[in-house]
């Protein structure tokens, strides 16, 4: 249980004191670099509010890669689930602006959720009957999704409005409720929702039946294999809800903050969540925690290129490279373990 | 027209040779490369500042080469070393090299976005392309008849049976990551000091997994490879040329289905659904001796 806990942290410790020595490479201390961090995602009101904000996608994002990852299964294409997922919600939104309340959103999550685990649901289906790896296939279904919804995006429901690349406006039904507390931080219904689901999830892997056999085939194939779960029905059931999981994303975007599609709205949230659900270790309250922290990461790094001279936000993905590395040498961690023990 | 059209493909399709190839070599001794777009952003990035420095375009290749081997040595640190999973590994690779080329950018030419313009004499007019071709040739006839060609085959295939003839599997999957990375490399190279003046910010943009995705297609072997990168440069050369063209009635081509064409091909190929492509067999498998 200890170890559980030291090692996500000694690796964010590690990851961070290399980062830092680089910003100390660049000309800047890398002190004021970490206050600048600190005081730009947690400073105020509104600095919190959008750390929250960034939080909501990647705590998405994060379950989408670690559901499957307790399958045995590595879903990289988090990015091209949410993308379809935001442009379900987006579409349904703009061809039926009319309908009322509480049923849109409603229906905005559904058409999300389906939306992205079709896009999880190819991949594995793939992988369970035709034997072709996930990553691979997850790779190129980002670019398939990206393609489609820029022709979505710039010839079916164009903004006549507008000159960016975006959908036209959803209807007003659809419009999630956004909390006053942030100072104008768009920190919508979403988030309790993100949360909600990753409880939903734990409750999924923990407490029934599909969750244990879905662990089980994650564990070890054979074994489940002889205790008659059927492991590639097991797969394509972790990949289609990974796809739903990742395609709600769309909801905190589309119906609680843009109001329609906008192409590249993403910094790319689907990578980002392989960091959370690593650092996370693939558990549902794991994924919340390391949520926060990239989130925090992600604002925190946004206002460095206007704090310092030589570095710029740029610094929030070498970061988050870094703390993936230290999670994923395995060989790192059993050299420090033999070290530790007498 | 049609003689255009042939030049810009076989331009188009040049850092995707380079990089593909490169693939080859990890994939083939057994490591997965995904790192390919990384390698190839940060040698199109060190090829433009060495170009830059150097007024030659074939010092600058050499040090886009020597960044792609840089990155490749970190990736083989994590991947060969501490075994690493090669695929969290390779993603990792992936997000650094997008974030480190703007952040030196910025150090060296202070903007983020993209380096100084390189001038017309001192970049590359059509090296890299039959450069590429003699690499093709040179891959082929190295895969087939030489016994390091062999060696690598069989630490993806059967590193057992490569240990027990005295080979070091390690050794020689570090060799083919190292060459894997200078490969990447120098197609970063072809793309900023060769189809464009300077290096902008993520200007691979996919290209290093189009390049992986022409090696599965071209089922790990060189030249069905290369030609696998030729189609992709077709598709490429065609939707750049046809984009802004009108279809009778004034609708505008719908570049998108062109675009997403060779992840569609991959998929269908790796599914068996068009013809069959397998994997190495260790592909992915770290190597312990026992």
């Amino acid at each position: 249980m200890k170890r559980k806990l030291l090692q996500p942290i000694l690796a964010v410790a590690l990851g961070l004191a290399v980062g830092l020595a680089i910003t100390w490479v660049a000309g800047e201390n890398p002190w004021h670099v970490l206050q600048i961090l600190t005081k730009s995602a947690f400073g105020s009101g509104y600095d919190i509010g959008m750390t929250l904000f960034y939080t909501t996608p990647l705590i998405f994002t994060g379950l989408a890669v670690a559901v499957p990852f307790q399958a045995g299964l590595f879903n990289i294409g988090a990015e091209g689930q949410l993308t379809l997922g935001a442009l379900a919600a987006a579409s349904l939104g703009a061809l039926l602006p009319g309908i009322p309340s509480p049923l849109a959103p409603l229906l905005a999550c559904l058409a999300a959720f389906l939306a992205g685990s079709v896009w999880g649901a190819i991949p594995g289906w793939l992988r369970a009957r035709r034997g072709s790896h996930e990553v691979i296939n997850t790779i190129m279904l980002n670019f398939v999704a990206a393609g489609i919804a820029s022709y979505v995006t710039l010839y079916l429901l164009k903004n006549p409005d507008s000159q960016n690349p975006e959908t036209r406006p959803i209807g007003a039904g659809y419009l999630l409720h956004q909390f006053a507390v942030f100072g104008g931080a768009v920190v919508s219904a979403a988030l309790p929702l993100a949360i909600l689901v990753a409880f939903l999830v734990w409750i999924l892997l923990r407490r029934t039946v599909i969750g244990y056999e879905m662990r089980a085939v994650g564990q070890s194939e054979s074994a489940a294999r002889a205790a008659g779960i059927d492991s590639g029905k097991m797969r394509i059931i972790a990949m289609t809800l990974a796809g739903g999981l990742a395609g709600l994303v769309g909801v905190g975007e589309v119906l609680g903050n843009a109001g329609k599609f906008r192409m590249g709205f993403s910094p790319e949230f689907g990578f980002i969540g392989i960091a959370v659900a690593l650092l996370g270790r693939n558990q549902p309250a794991g994924v919340v925690a390391s949520a926060l922290l990239f989130g925090a990461l992600h604002k925190g790094t946004a206002d460095l290129d206007l704090e310092t001279e030589h570095v710029t936000r740029d610094l929030s993905l070498i970061l988050q490279a870094l703390v993936i590395l230290s999670v994923s040498a395995e060989g790192l961690w059993s050299w420090m373990k033999k070290r530790g023990e007498p | 027209m049609t003689g255009e059209l042939i030049a810009s493909t076989l331009r188009v399709s040049t850092p995707l040779i380079f990089a593909a190839l490169g693939g080859m070599f990890s994939e083939r001794s057994g490591v997965i490369n995904i790192a390919l777009e990384g390698m190839m952003l940060i040698g199109s990035f060190a090829a433009a500042v060495g170009t830059l420095v150097t007024h030659s375009p074939w010092l600058g290749s050499a040090w886009g080469m020597g960044g792609g081997l840089l990155l490749a040595a970190f990736y083989g640190l994590f991947v060969i070393r501490l075994r690493a999973d090669q695929i969290v590994a390779g993603t990792a690779i992936n997000m650094l090299a997008v974030g480190a080329t703007p952040f030196l950018c910025k150090i060296l030419y202070d903007v983020t976005g993209s380096t100084p313009a390189i001038p017309m004499g001192e970049r590359f007019e059509s090296a890299p392309l039959y450069l590429s071709w003699a690499l093709v040739a040179g891959c082929y006839l190295w895969v087939r008849y030489t016994p390091t060609g062999l060696w690598v085959s069989f630490a993806g295939e059967h590193p057992e049976a490569l240990d027990a003839a005295g080979i070091r599997v390690n050794r020689v999957r570090w060799m083919a990551v190292l060459v894997s990375g200078a490969l990447a490399g120098m197609g970063g190279a072809s793309l900023s000091i060769f189809l464009s003046s300077s290096f902008s910010r993520n200007m691979t943009a996919g290209r290093g997994f189009m390049a992986l995705a022409a090696l599965i297609f071209g089922k790990w072997k060189p030249l069905p490879t290369a030609l696998a990168c030729l189609l992709f440069g077709f598709a490429d050369a065609v939707q750049i040329r046809l984009q802004g063209v009108s279809l009778w009635g004034g609708q505008p081509i719908p570049v998108q289905f062109i675009q997403i064409l060779p992840y569609v091909v991959t998929i269908l190929v790796l599914a068996g659904f068009v013809g069959r492509s397998r994997a190495p067999k260790a592909l992915g498998t770290p190597f312990q001796k026992g």
